[in-house]
């Protein structure tokens, strides 16, 4: 559907000769200016030049005549609409800019003024530049014109003017919006326009009598009218009833919300506004039968008219939200109920919230709401507002909320993981509140297993929310199952496709990625009883049933066919984002035990992953961050849980799984196993490690004619070795083992097998590096200092890479023992 | 209120690198919230920068849209000028959020409905209706795909992008999210298809 016709008339527009285009202005000016009745011939011209203009990124500037000419077309009342929106779009691609030339006495001309709005908001930078036609607007709604003289975009055009700048709108001109808006709202007539019925030829002035409203069920109107009013053709007033309700949220949210009116000092003012200003209360008379709605509003006259305007939306929210009970006849009406439900409690929220006396009267109303919709999904996403009100005014109200949030945190994630827009609003509902949620909602923490199927199910639209959610949701109770829930959310991708395939798969279903019914397998596999326990735990609503599972590797192969699934792939890619932020906040109220804690889970899970492509290495490079993360911020982990230590680093087999993480352990070890950190550092606990690294460097290194070559990088054998050396010279009976151990590496690289792997460059390295630490350990005190962990906080270190102190650290020492160092006297 | 409207593609096109979407309609409605960076910028850098913005976002729905297909593993079928009704009814939908300053000053809600190869696109200001807007986003590609033809072969969204104008300026009025019943919808549509027809 897209063609290449297309692409190339694309081209063409932008790669049009100067002279060629000079040419065509020159045409379209000519024709504009010749005729008065612009034809086919003009929009066809018009319509090019658009595409000119529009095509490239730069702008094109237009010669002084034909841009007079397009806003004197744009300006007259009785050019036809098709050469206004052209002028008006052609005028807003170029330049010179006609914000200044547009903005001197408008027409009254009702579209001509839309049209010439379009061109002055999107051109001007400044508040300024908005003032002209602001003034002329604000001046037209004062003059008391009857409806049909005012532009009906007035709204809609001072909406976006408050939304670039609020400040465009002095007081008293915020009061006369206010004071219309609530003419609008709660006073346009309940009759239908008669312009359209004027009836046929016979008929006669009955086909004049006014027609009522209905409500979008077919029932006759019975109180004022609202957005869902249904008539065969719409008055003015009807019209303005519309967009000043689609206007009047983005207003309360910018004029009404300075808290200057708290609930007591609006109660004083009603009882002290005088008459006066009532000038503009319509006549109620017209609407003969009133619901409960009209019949709560008589004292509302007496109140100023930002007041006023919040009493007579709030009627107006109410009657919406008793309207949408209402079986709609069209499909599109049921919608906009649904759409109305929303944006009348958060109208009402928003009420509620600069005045708290509304709350009394709007509760009975939401629970009613919420009690109507809550046993129906369909409705979810109008249950979101409901639930922000709940959270923010049910203290006030002394209301109890725990069954909302309780289905909120509960049902919704549950059932409504693969609804995008739920998951997106509900997310964006957690992470606005999370502050509030935190303190007041227990439940939300708890459900974190919940609210990741959001994100497991919708990870690319989810992830940049959950970056700024995530930390809202740990806390030290959770802290541990978090990660390992964070860890298998590609195992809860999976399960979560499974569970949805389950309900409806077909053995005939073609499925993209699926190539040889894997797919099926693992169905099979999802339903039977003996598995039930390992996908209720991943697929576990609430925190709390335990850390993780035992049997994780089962789910681990029973789902590994599911790897090659996008949504798996997309799930797994994230991942490594998240643990980051997730490290990167639990360091920050860590204390020792949690941090004993994530180590051993570090050391657990590091060979316990989901294998979907490379997501076990790229969590593991993580892990290698944060572990270096985690020591440096307590190092006493290396001596307390030296068992695992040991055990971890002493088998040869997680070099060949973990390489990353396993040289990163190593490192550690050397780094902060000291007694400079730590008291509890003995000689035997250094001799311990140090054996065990001593065996692994020489299993590692020895040299077998029938070995294979070593598939691991020369930097395991490098941090080995230095760690060697570190933990010698801290303990200097073990010097002689290391020099020994070193001293093997020269065999080591000359060796067949090695050569084999390592380029003459690594292998000259692995020589140089043994006979440097040779030396070194030849002088144990330089040693000592040389391979000394840096002091924490204030060392000057020589350089950051953390591997590879020791050649600097030797060179300077070089430099002092041979005298020629300018850090000397001479 | 609406920030923009884009009508951009979602399919490879051999001129563009790939991952980068031809924008084939845009409108960007009234001024638009500044970064104070930007305060020294003239008309025409600032137009530039506008643009960029707008293809950072059709990139952005772009990589969306495929990875929502590929997550869907939905087929597409193929349509054709006269089903547009089928194509919309088959179109995928989805929700994006942008950071402040990426690329807008403000935070922003990005809906996007992707037809075949091209996606319609309205970038919301935060606290917009979004049920609202996937409604009026909805109608307004219906109305796009009918009075463009966009499932023929041709290049009206080029060249008769006034159409798209006038359909805004009654359904979108300045970025304007209405709350239009069924009738006010007909009283519109009514005025848009005189607009159209002649």
């Amino acid at each position: 559907m897209y063609a290449t016709g297309t692409e190339s008339l694309i081209k063409q527009a932008r790669d049009i000769q100067e002279e060629e285009l000079q040419k065509f202005y020159g045409r379209i000016s000519k024709l504009l200016r010749s005729t008065k009745e612009h034809g086919n011939e003009a929009v066809d011209s018009l319509q090019r030049l658009h595409l000119i203009v529009s095509a490239t990124k730069y702008a094109r500037t237009l010669p002084p005549d034909l841009l007079k000419s397009l806003q004197a077309l744009l300006r007259s009342p009785t050019c036809p609409e098709h050469l206004q929106v052209l002028s008006s779009s052609i005028l807003r691609e170029s330049l010179p800019l006609s914000v200044h030339s547009l903005s001197t006495d408008f027409t009254s001309d009702v579209r001509t003024i839309s049209y010439l709005a379009t061109v002055v908001l999107s051109q001007a930078a400044s508040k300024e530049e908005l003032t002209f036609l602001s003034q002329y607007l604000l001046k037209n709604l004062e003059s008391r014109q009857p409806e049909g003289q005012i532009p009906r975009h007035t709204l809609p055009i001072l909406s976006k003017m408050i939304s670039f700048t609020p400040e465009i709108l002095k007081e008293d001109q915020v009061n006369l919006v206010s004071r219309k808006l609530v003419d609008w709202l709660r006073y346009a007539s309940v009759q239908q326009s008669t312009s359209i019925s004027s009836g046929g030829f016979f008929a006669g002035p009955r086909a004049r009598q006014p027609v009522p409203m209905t409500e979008v069920d077919g029932a006759v109107v019975g109180d004022f009218f609202t957005v869902l009013c249904v008539g065969q053709s719409y008055t003015e007033d009807q019209w303005m009833n519309m967009y000043a309700f689609s206007m009047i949220r983005k207003w309360l949210l910018t004029y009404d919300t300075e808290g200057a009116s708290a609930g007591d000092s609006a109660q004083l003012k009603r009882t002290q506004i005088s008459e006066s200003q009532n000038q503009d209360d319509r006549s109620e008379v017209d609407s003969s039968v009133m619901s409960m709605v009209s019949a709560t509003s008589s004292a509302s006259r007496l109140l100023p008219p930002k007041e006023r305007l919040r009493e007579k939306a709030f009627e107006y929210c109410q009657r919406l939200i008793e309207q949408s009970d209402r079986k709609a006849l069209k499909r599109t009406d049921t919608e906009l109920q649904k759409a109305c439900l929303v944006e009348s409690v958060a109208i009402m929220d928003l009420i509620c919230c600069e005045d708290s006396s509304y709350v009394y009267r709007a509760f009975p109303c939401i629970k009613a709401l919420y009690g109507r919709l809550s046993g129906d999904l369909l409705f979810a996403r109008a249950l979101l507002p409901i639930a922000q009100f709940y959270l923010n005014h049910s203290e006030t109200a002394a209301v109890d909320s725990e069954a909302v949030f309780r289905q909120l945190f509960g049902a919704f994630p549950a059932e409504l993981f693969n609804e995008p827009m739920l998951a997106f609003e509900f997310v964006q509902f957690c992470r606005l509140n999370e502050a509030v949620l935190k303190d007041s909602v227990a439940l939300c923490r708890q459900s974190f297993p919940n609210l990741l199927k959001f994100l497991a199910w919708n990870s690319p639209a989810l992830i940049a929310e959950f970056v700024e959610l995530l930390p809202s949701l740990l806390a030290p109770e959770t802290a541990i199952e978090l990660l390992h829930t964070l860890l298998d959310l590609p195992c809860l991708a999976a399960s979560l496709e499974l569970q949805q395939r389950s309900a409806s798969y077909q053995p005939s279903e073609r499925v993209q990625w699926d190539q040889g019914g894997k797919l099926a397998a693992c169905l099979e596999a999802f339903r039977q009883p003996s598995y039930r326990g390992l996908f209720l735990y991943i697929l576990r609503p609430e925190a709390g049933t335990g850390d993780t599972i035992d049997r994780l590797s089962a789910l681990h192969e029973i789902l590994a066919p599911m790897g090659e699934s996008p949504r798996v792939l997309h799930c797994a890619q994230i991942v490594p984002v998240l643990l980051h932020v997730y490290f990167n906040n639990v360091t920050q109220f860590a204390d020792g035990k949690l941090l004993n804690q994530l180590l051993l889970v570090l050391l657990e899970r590091s060979g316990l992953l989901y294998n979907v492509k490379t997501f076990p290495t790229e969590v593991q490079r993580v892990f290698s961050t944060h572990l270096r993360a985690l020591c440096k911020l307590h190092p006493a982990l290396i001596i307390d849980q030296h068992r695992e230590l040991l055990d971890f680093t002493a088998s040869t087999a997680n070099i060949y799984s973990k390489e990353d993480f396993y040289t990163h352990m190593v490192w550690v070890i050397g780094e902060y196993l000291s007694v400079t950190y730590d008291s509890r550092c003995t000689v035997e606990l250094i001799t311990s490690y140090f054996e065990s690294l001593e065996a692994v460097l020489f299993e590692v290194t020895q040299v077998r004619r029938s070995a294979s070559p070593p598939s691991y990088s020369p930097r395991v054998i490098t941090v080995l070795m230095t760690t060697l050396a570190k933990l010698a010279s801290r303990s200097q009976d073990l010097i002689p083992r290391a020099s020994l151990s070193l001293s093997k590496l020269r065999s080591f690289s000359c060796s067949e097998v090695v050569a084999a792997s390592y380029s003459e460059d690594d292998r000259e390295e692995l020589v140089t590096r043994a006979h440097e630490l040779i030396n070194l350990l030849k002088l144990p005190n330089v040693a000592q200092f040389v391979l000394a962990p840096s002091a924490p906080g204030d060392s000057t270190r020589w350089h950051r890479d953390t591997n590879t102190s020791l050649p600097q650290g030797m060179k300077a020492i070089n430099d002092l023992l041979h005298k020629q160092s300018s850090f000397l006297p001479a | 209120m609406v920030v923009c409207f884009l009508i951009h593609t979602v399919c490879p096109v051999s001129a563009l690198s790939a991952g980068e979407s031809r924008i084939l309609y845009s409108r960007v409605f009234g001024p638009e919230e500044r970064d104070p960076t930007e305060a020294g910028l003239n008309p025409e850098q600032r137009r530039v920068v506008q643009k960029e913005r707008l293809a950072v976002v059709a990139r952005q729905v772009r990589s969306a849209v495929c990875l929502s297909r590929e997550a869907s593993g939905n087929v597409c079928v193929e349509t054709v000028l006269g089903e547009e009704a089928v194509a919309l009814g088959e179109a995928e939908s989805g929700v994006l959020s942008l950071g402040s300053g990426e690329p807008f000053a403000g935070r922003t809600v990005v809906l996007w409905l992707a037809v075949h190869a091209l996606a319609f696109t309205l970038v919301c200001q935060p606290h917009e209706n979004l049920l609202l807007a996937e409604g009026t986003l909805r109608n307004l590609a219906r109305h796009c795909l009918e009075e463009l033809r966009l499932l023929g072969p041709g290049s009206e969204v080029l060249l008769k992008s006034d159409r798209v104008d006038a359909m805004l300026q009654r359904l979108l009025p300045h970025g304007q999210l209405l709350f239009l019943n069924h009738r006010f919808t007909h009283g519109l549509e009514r005025d848009l298809s005189a607009y159209m027809s002649k």
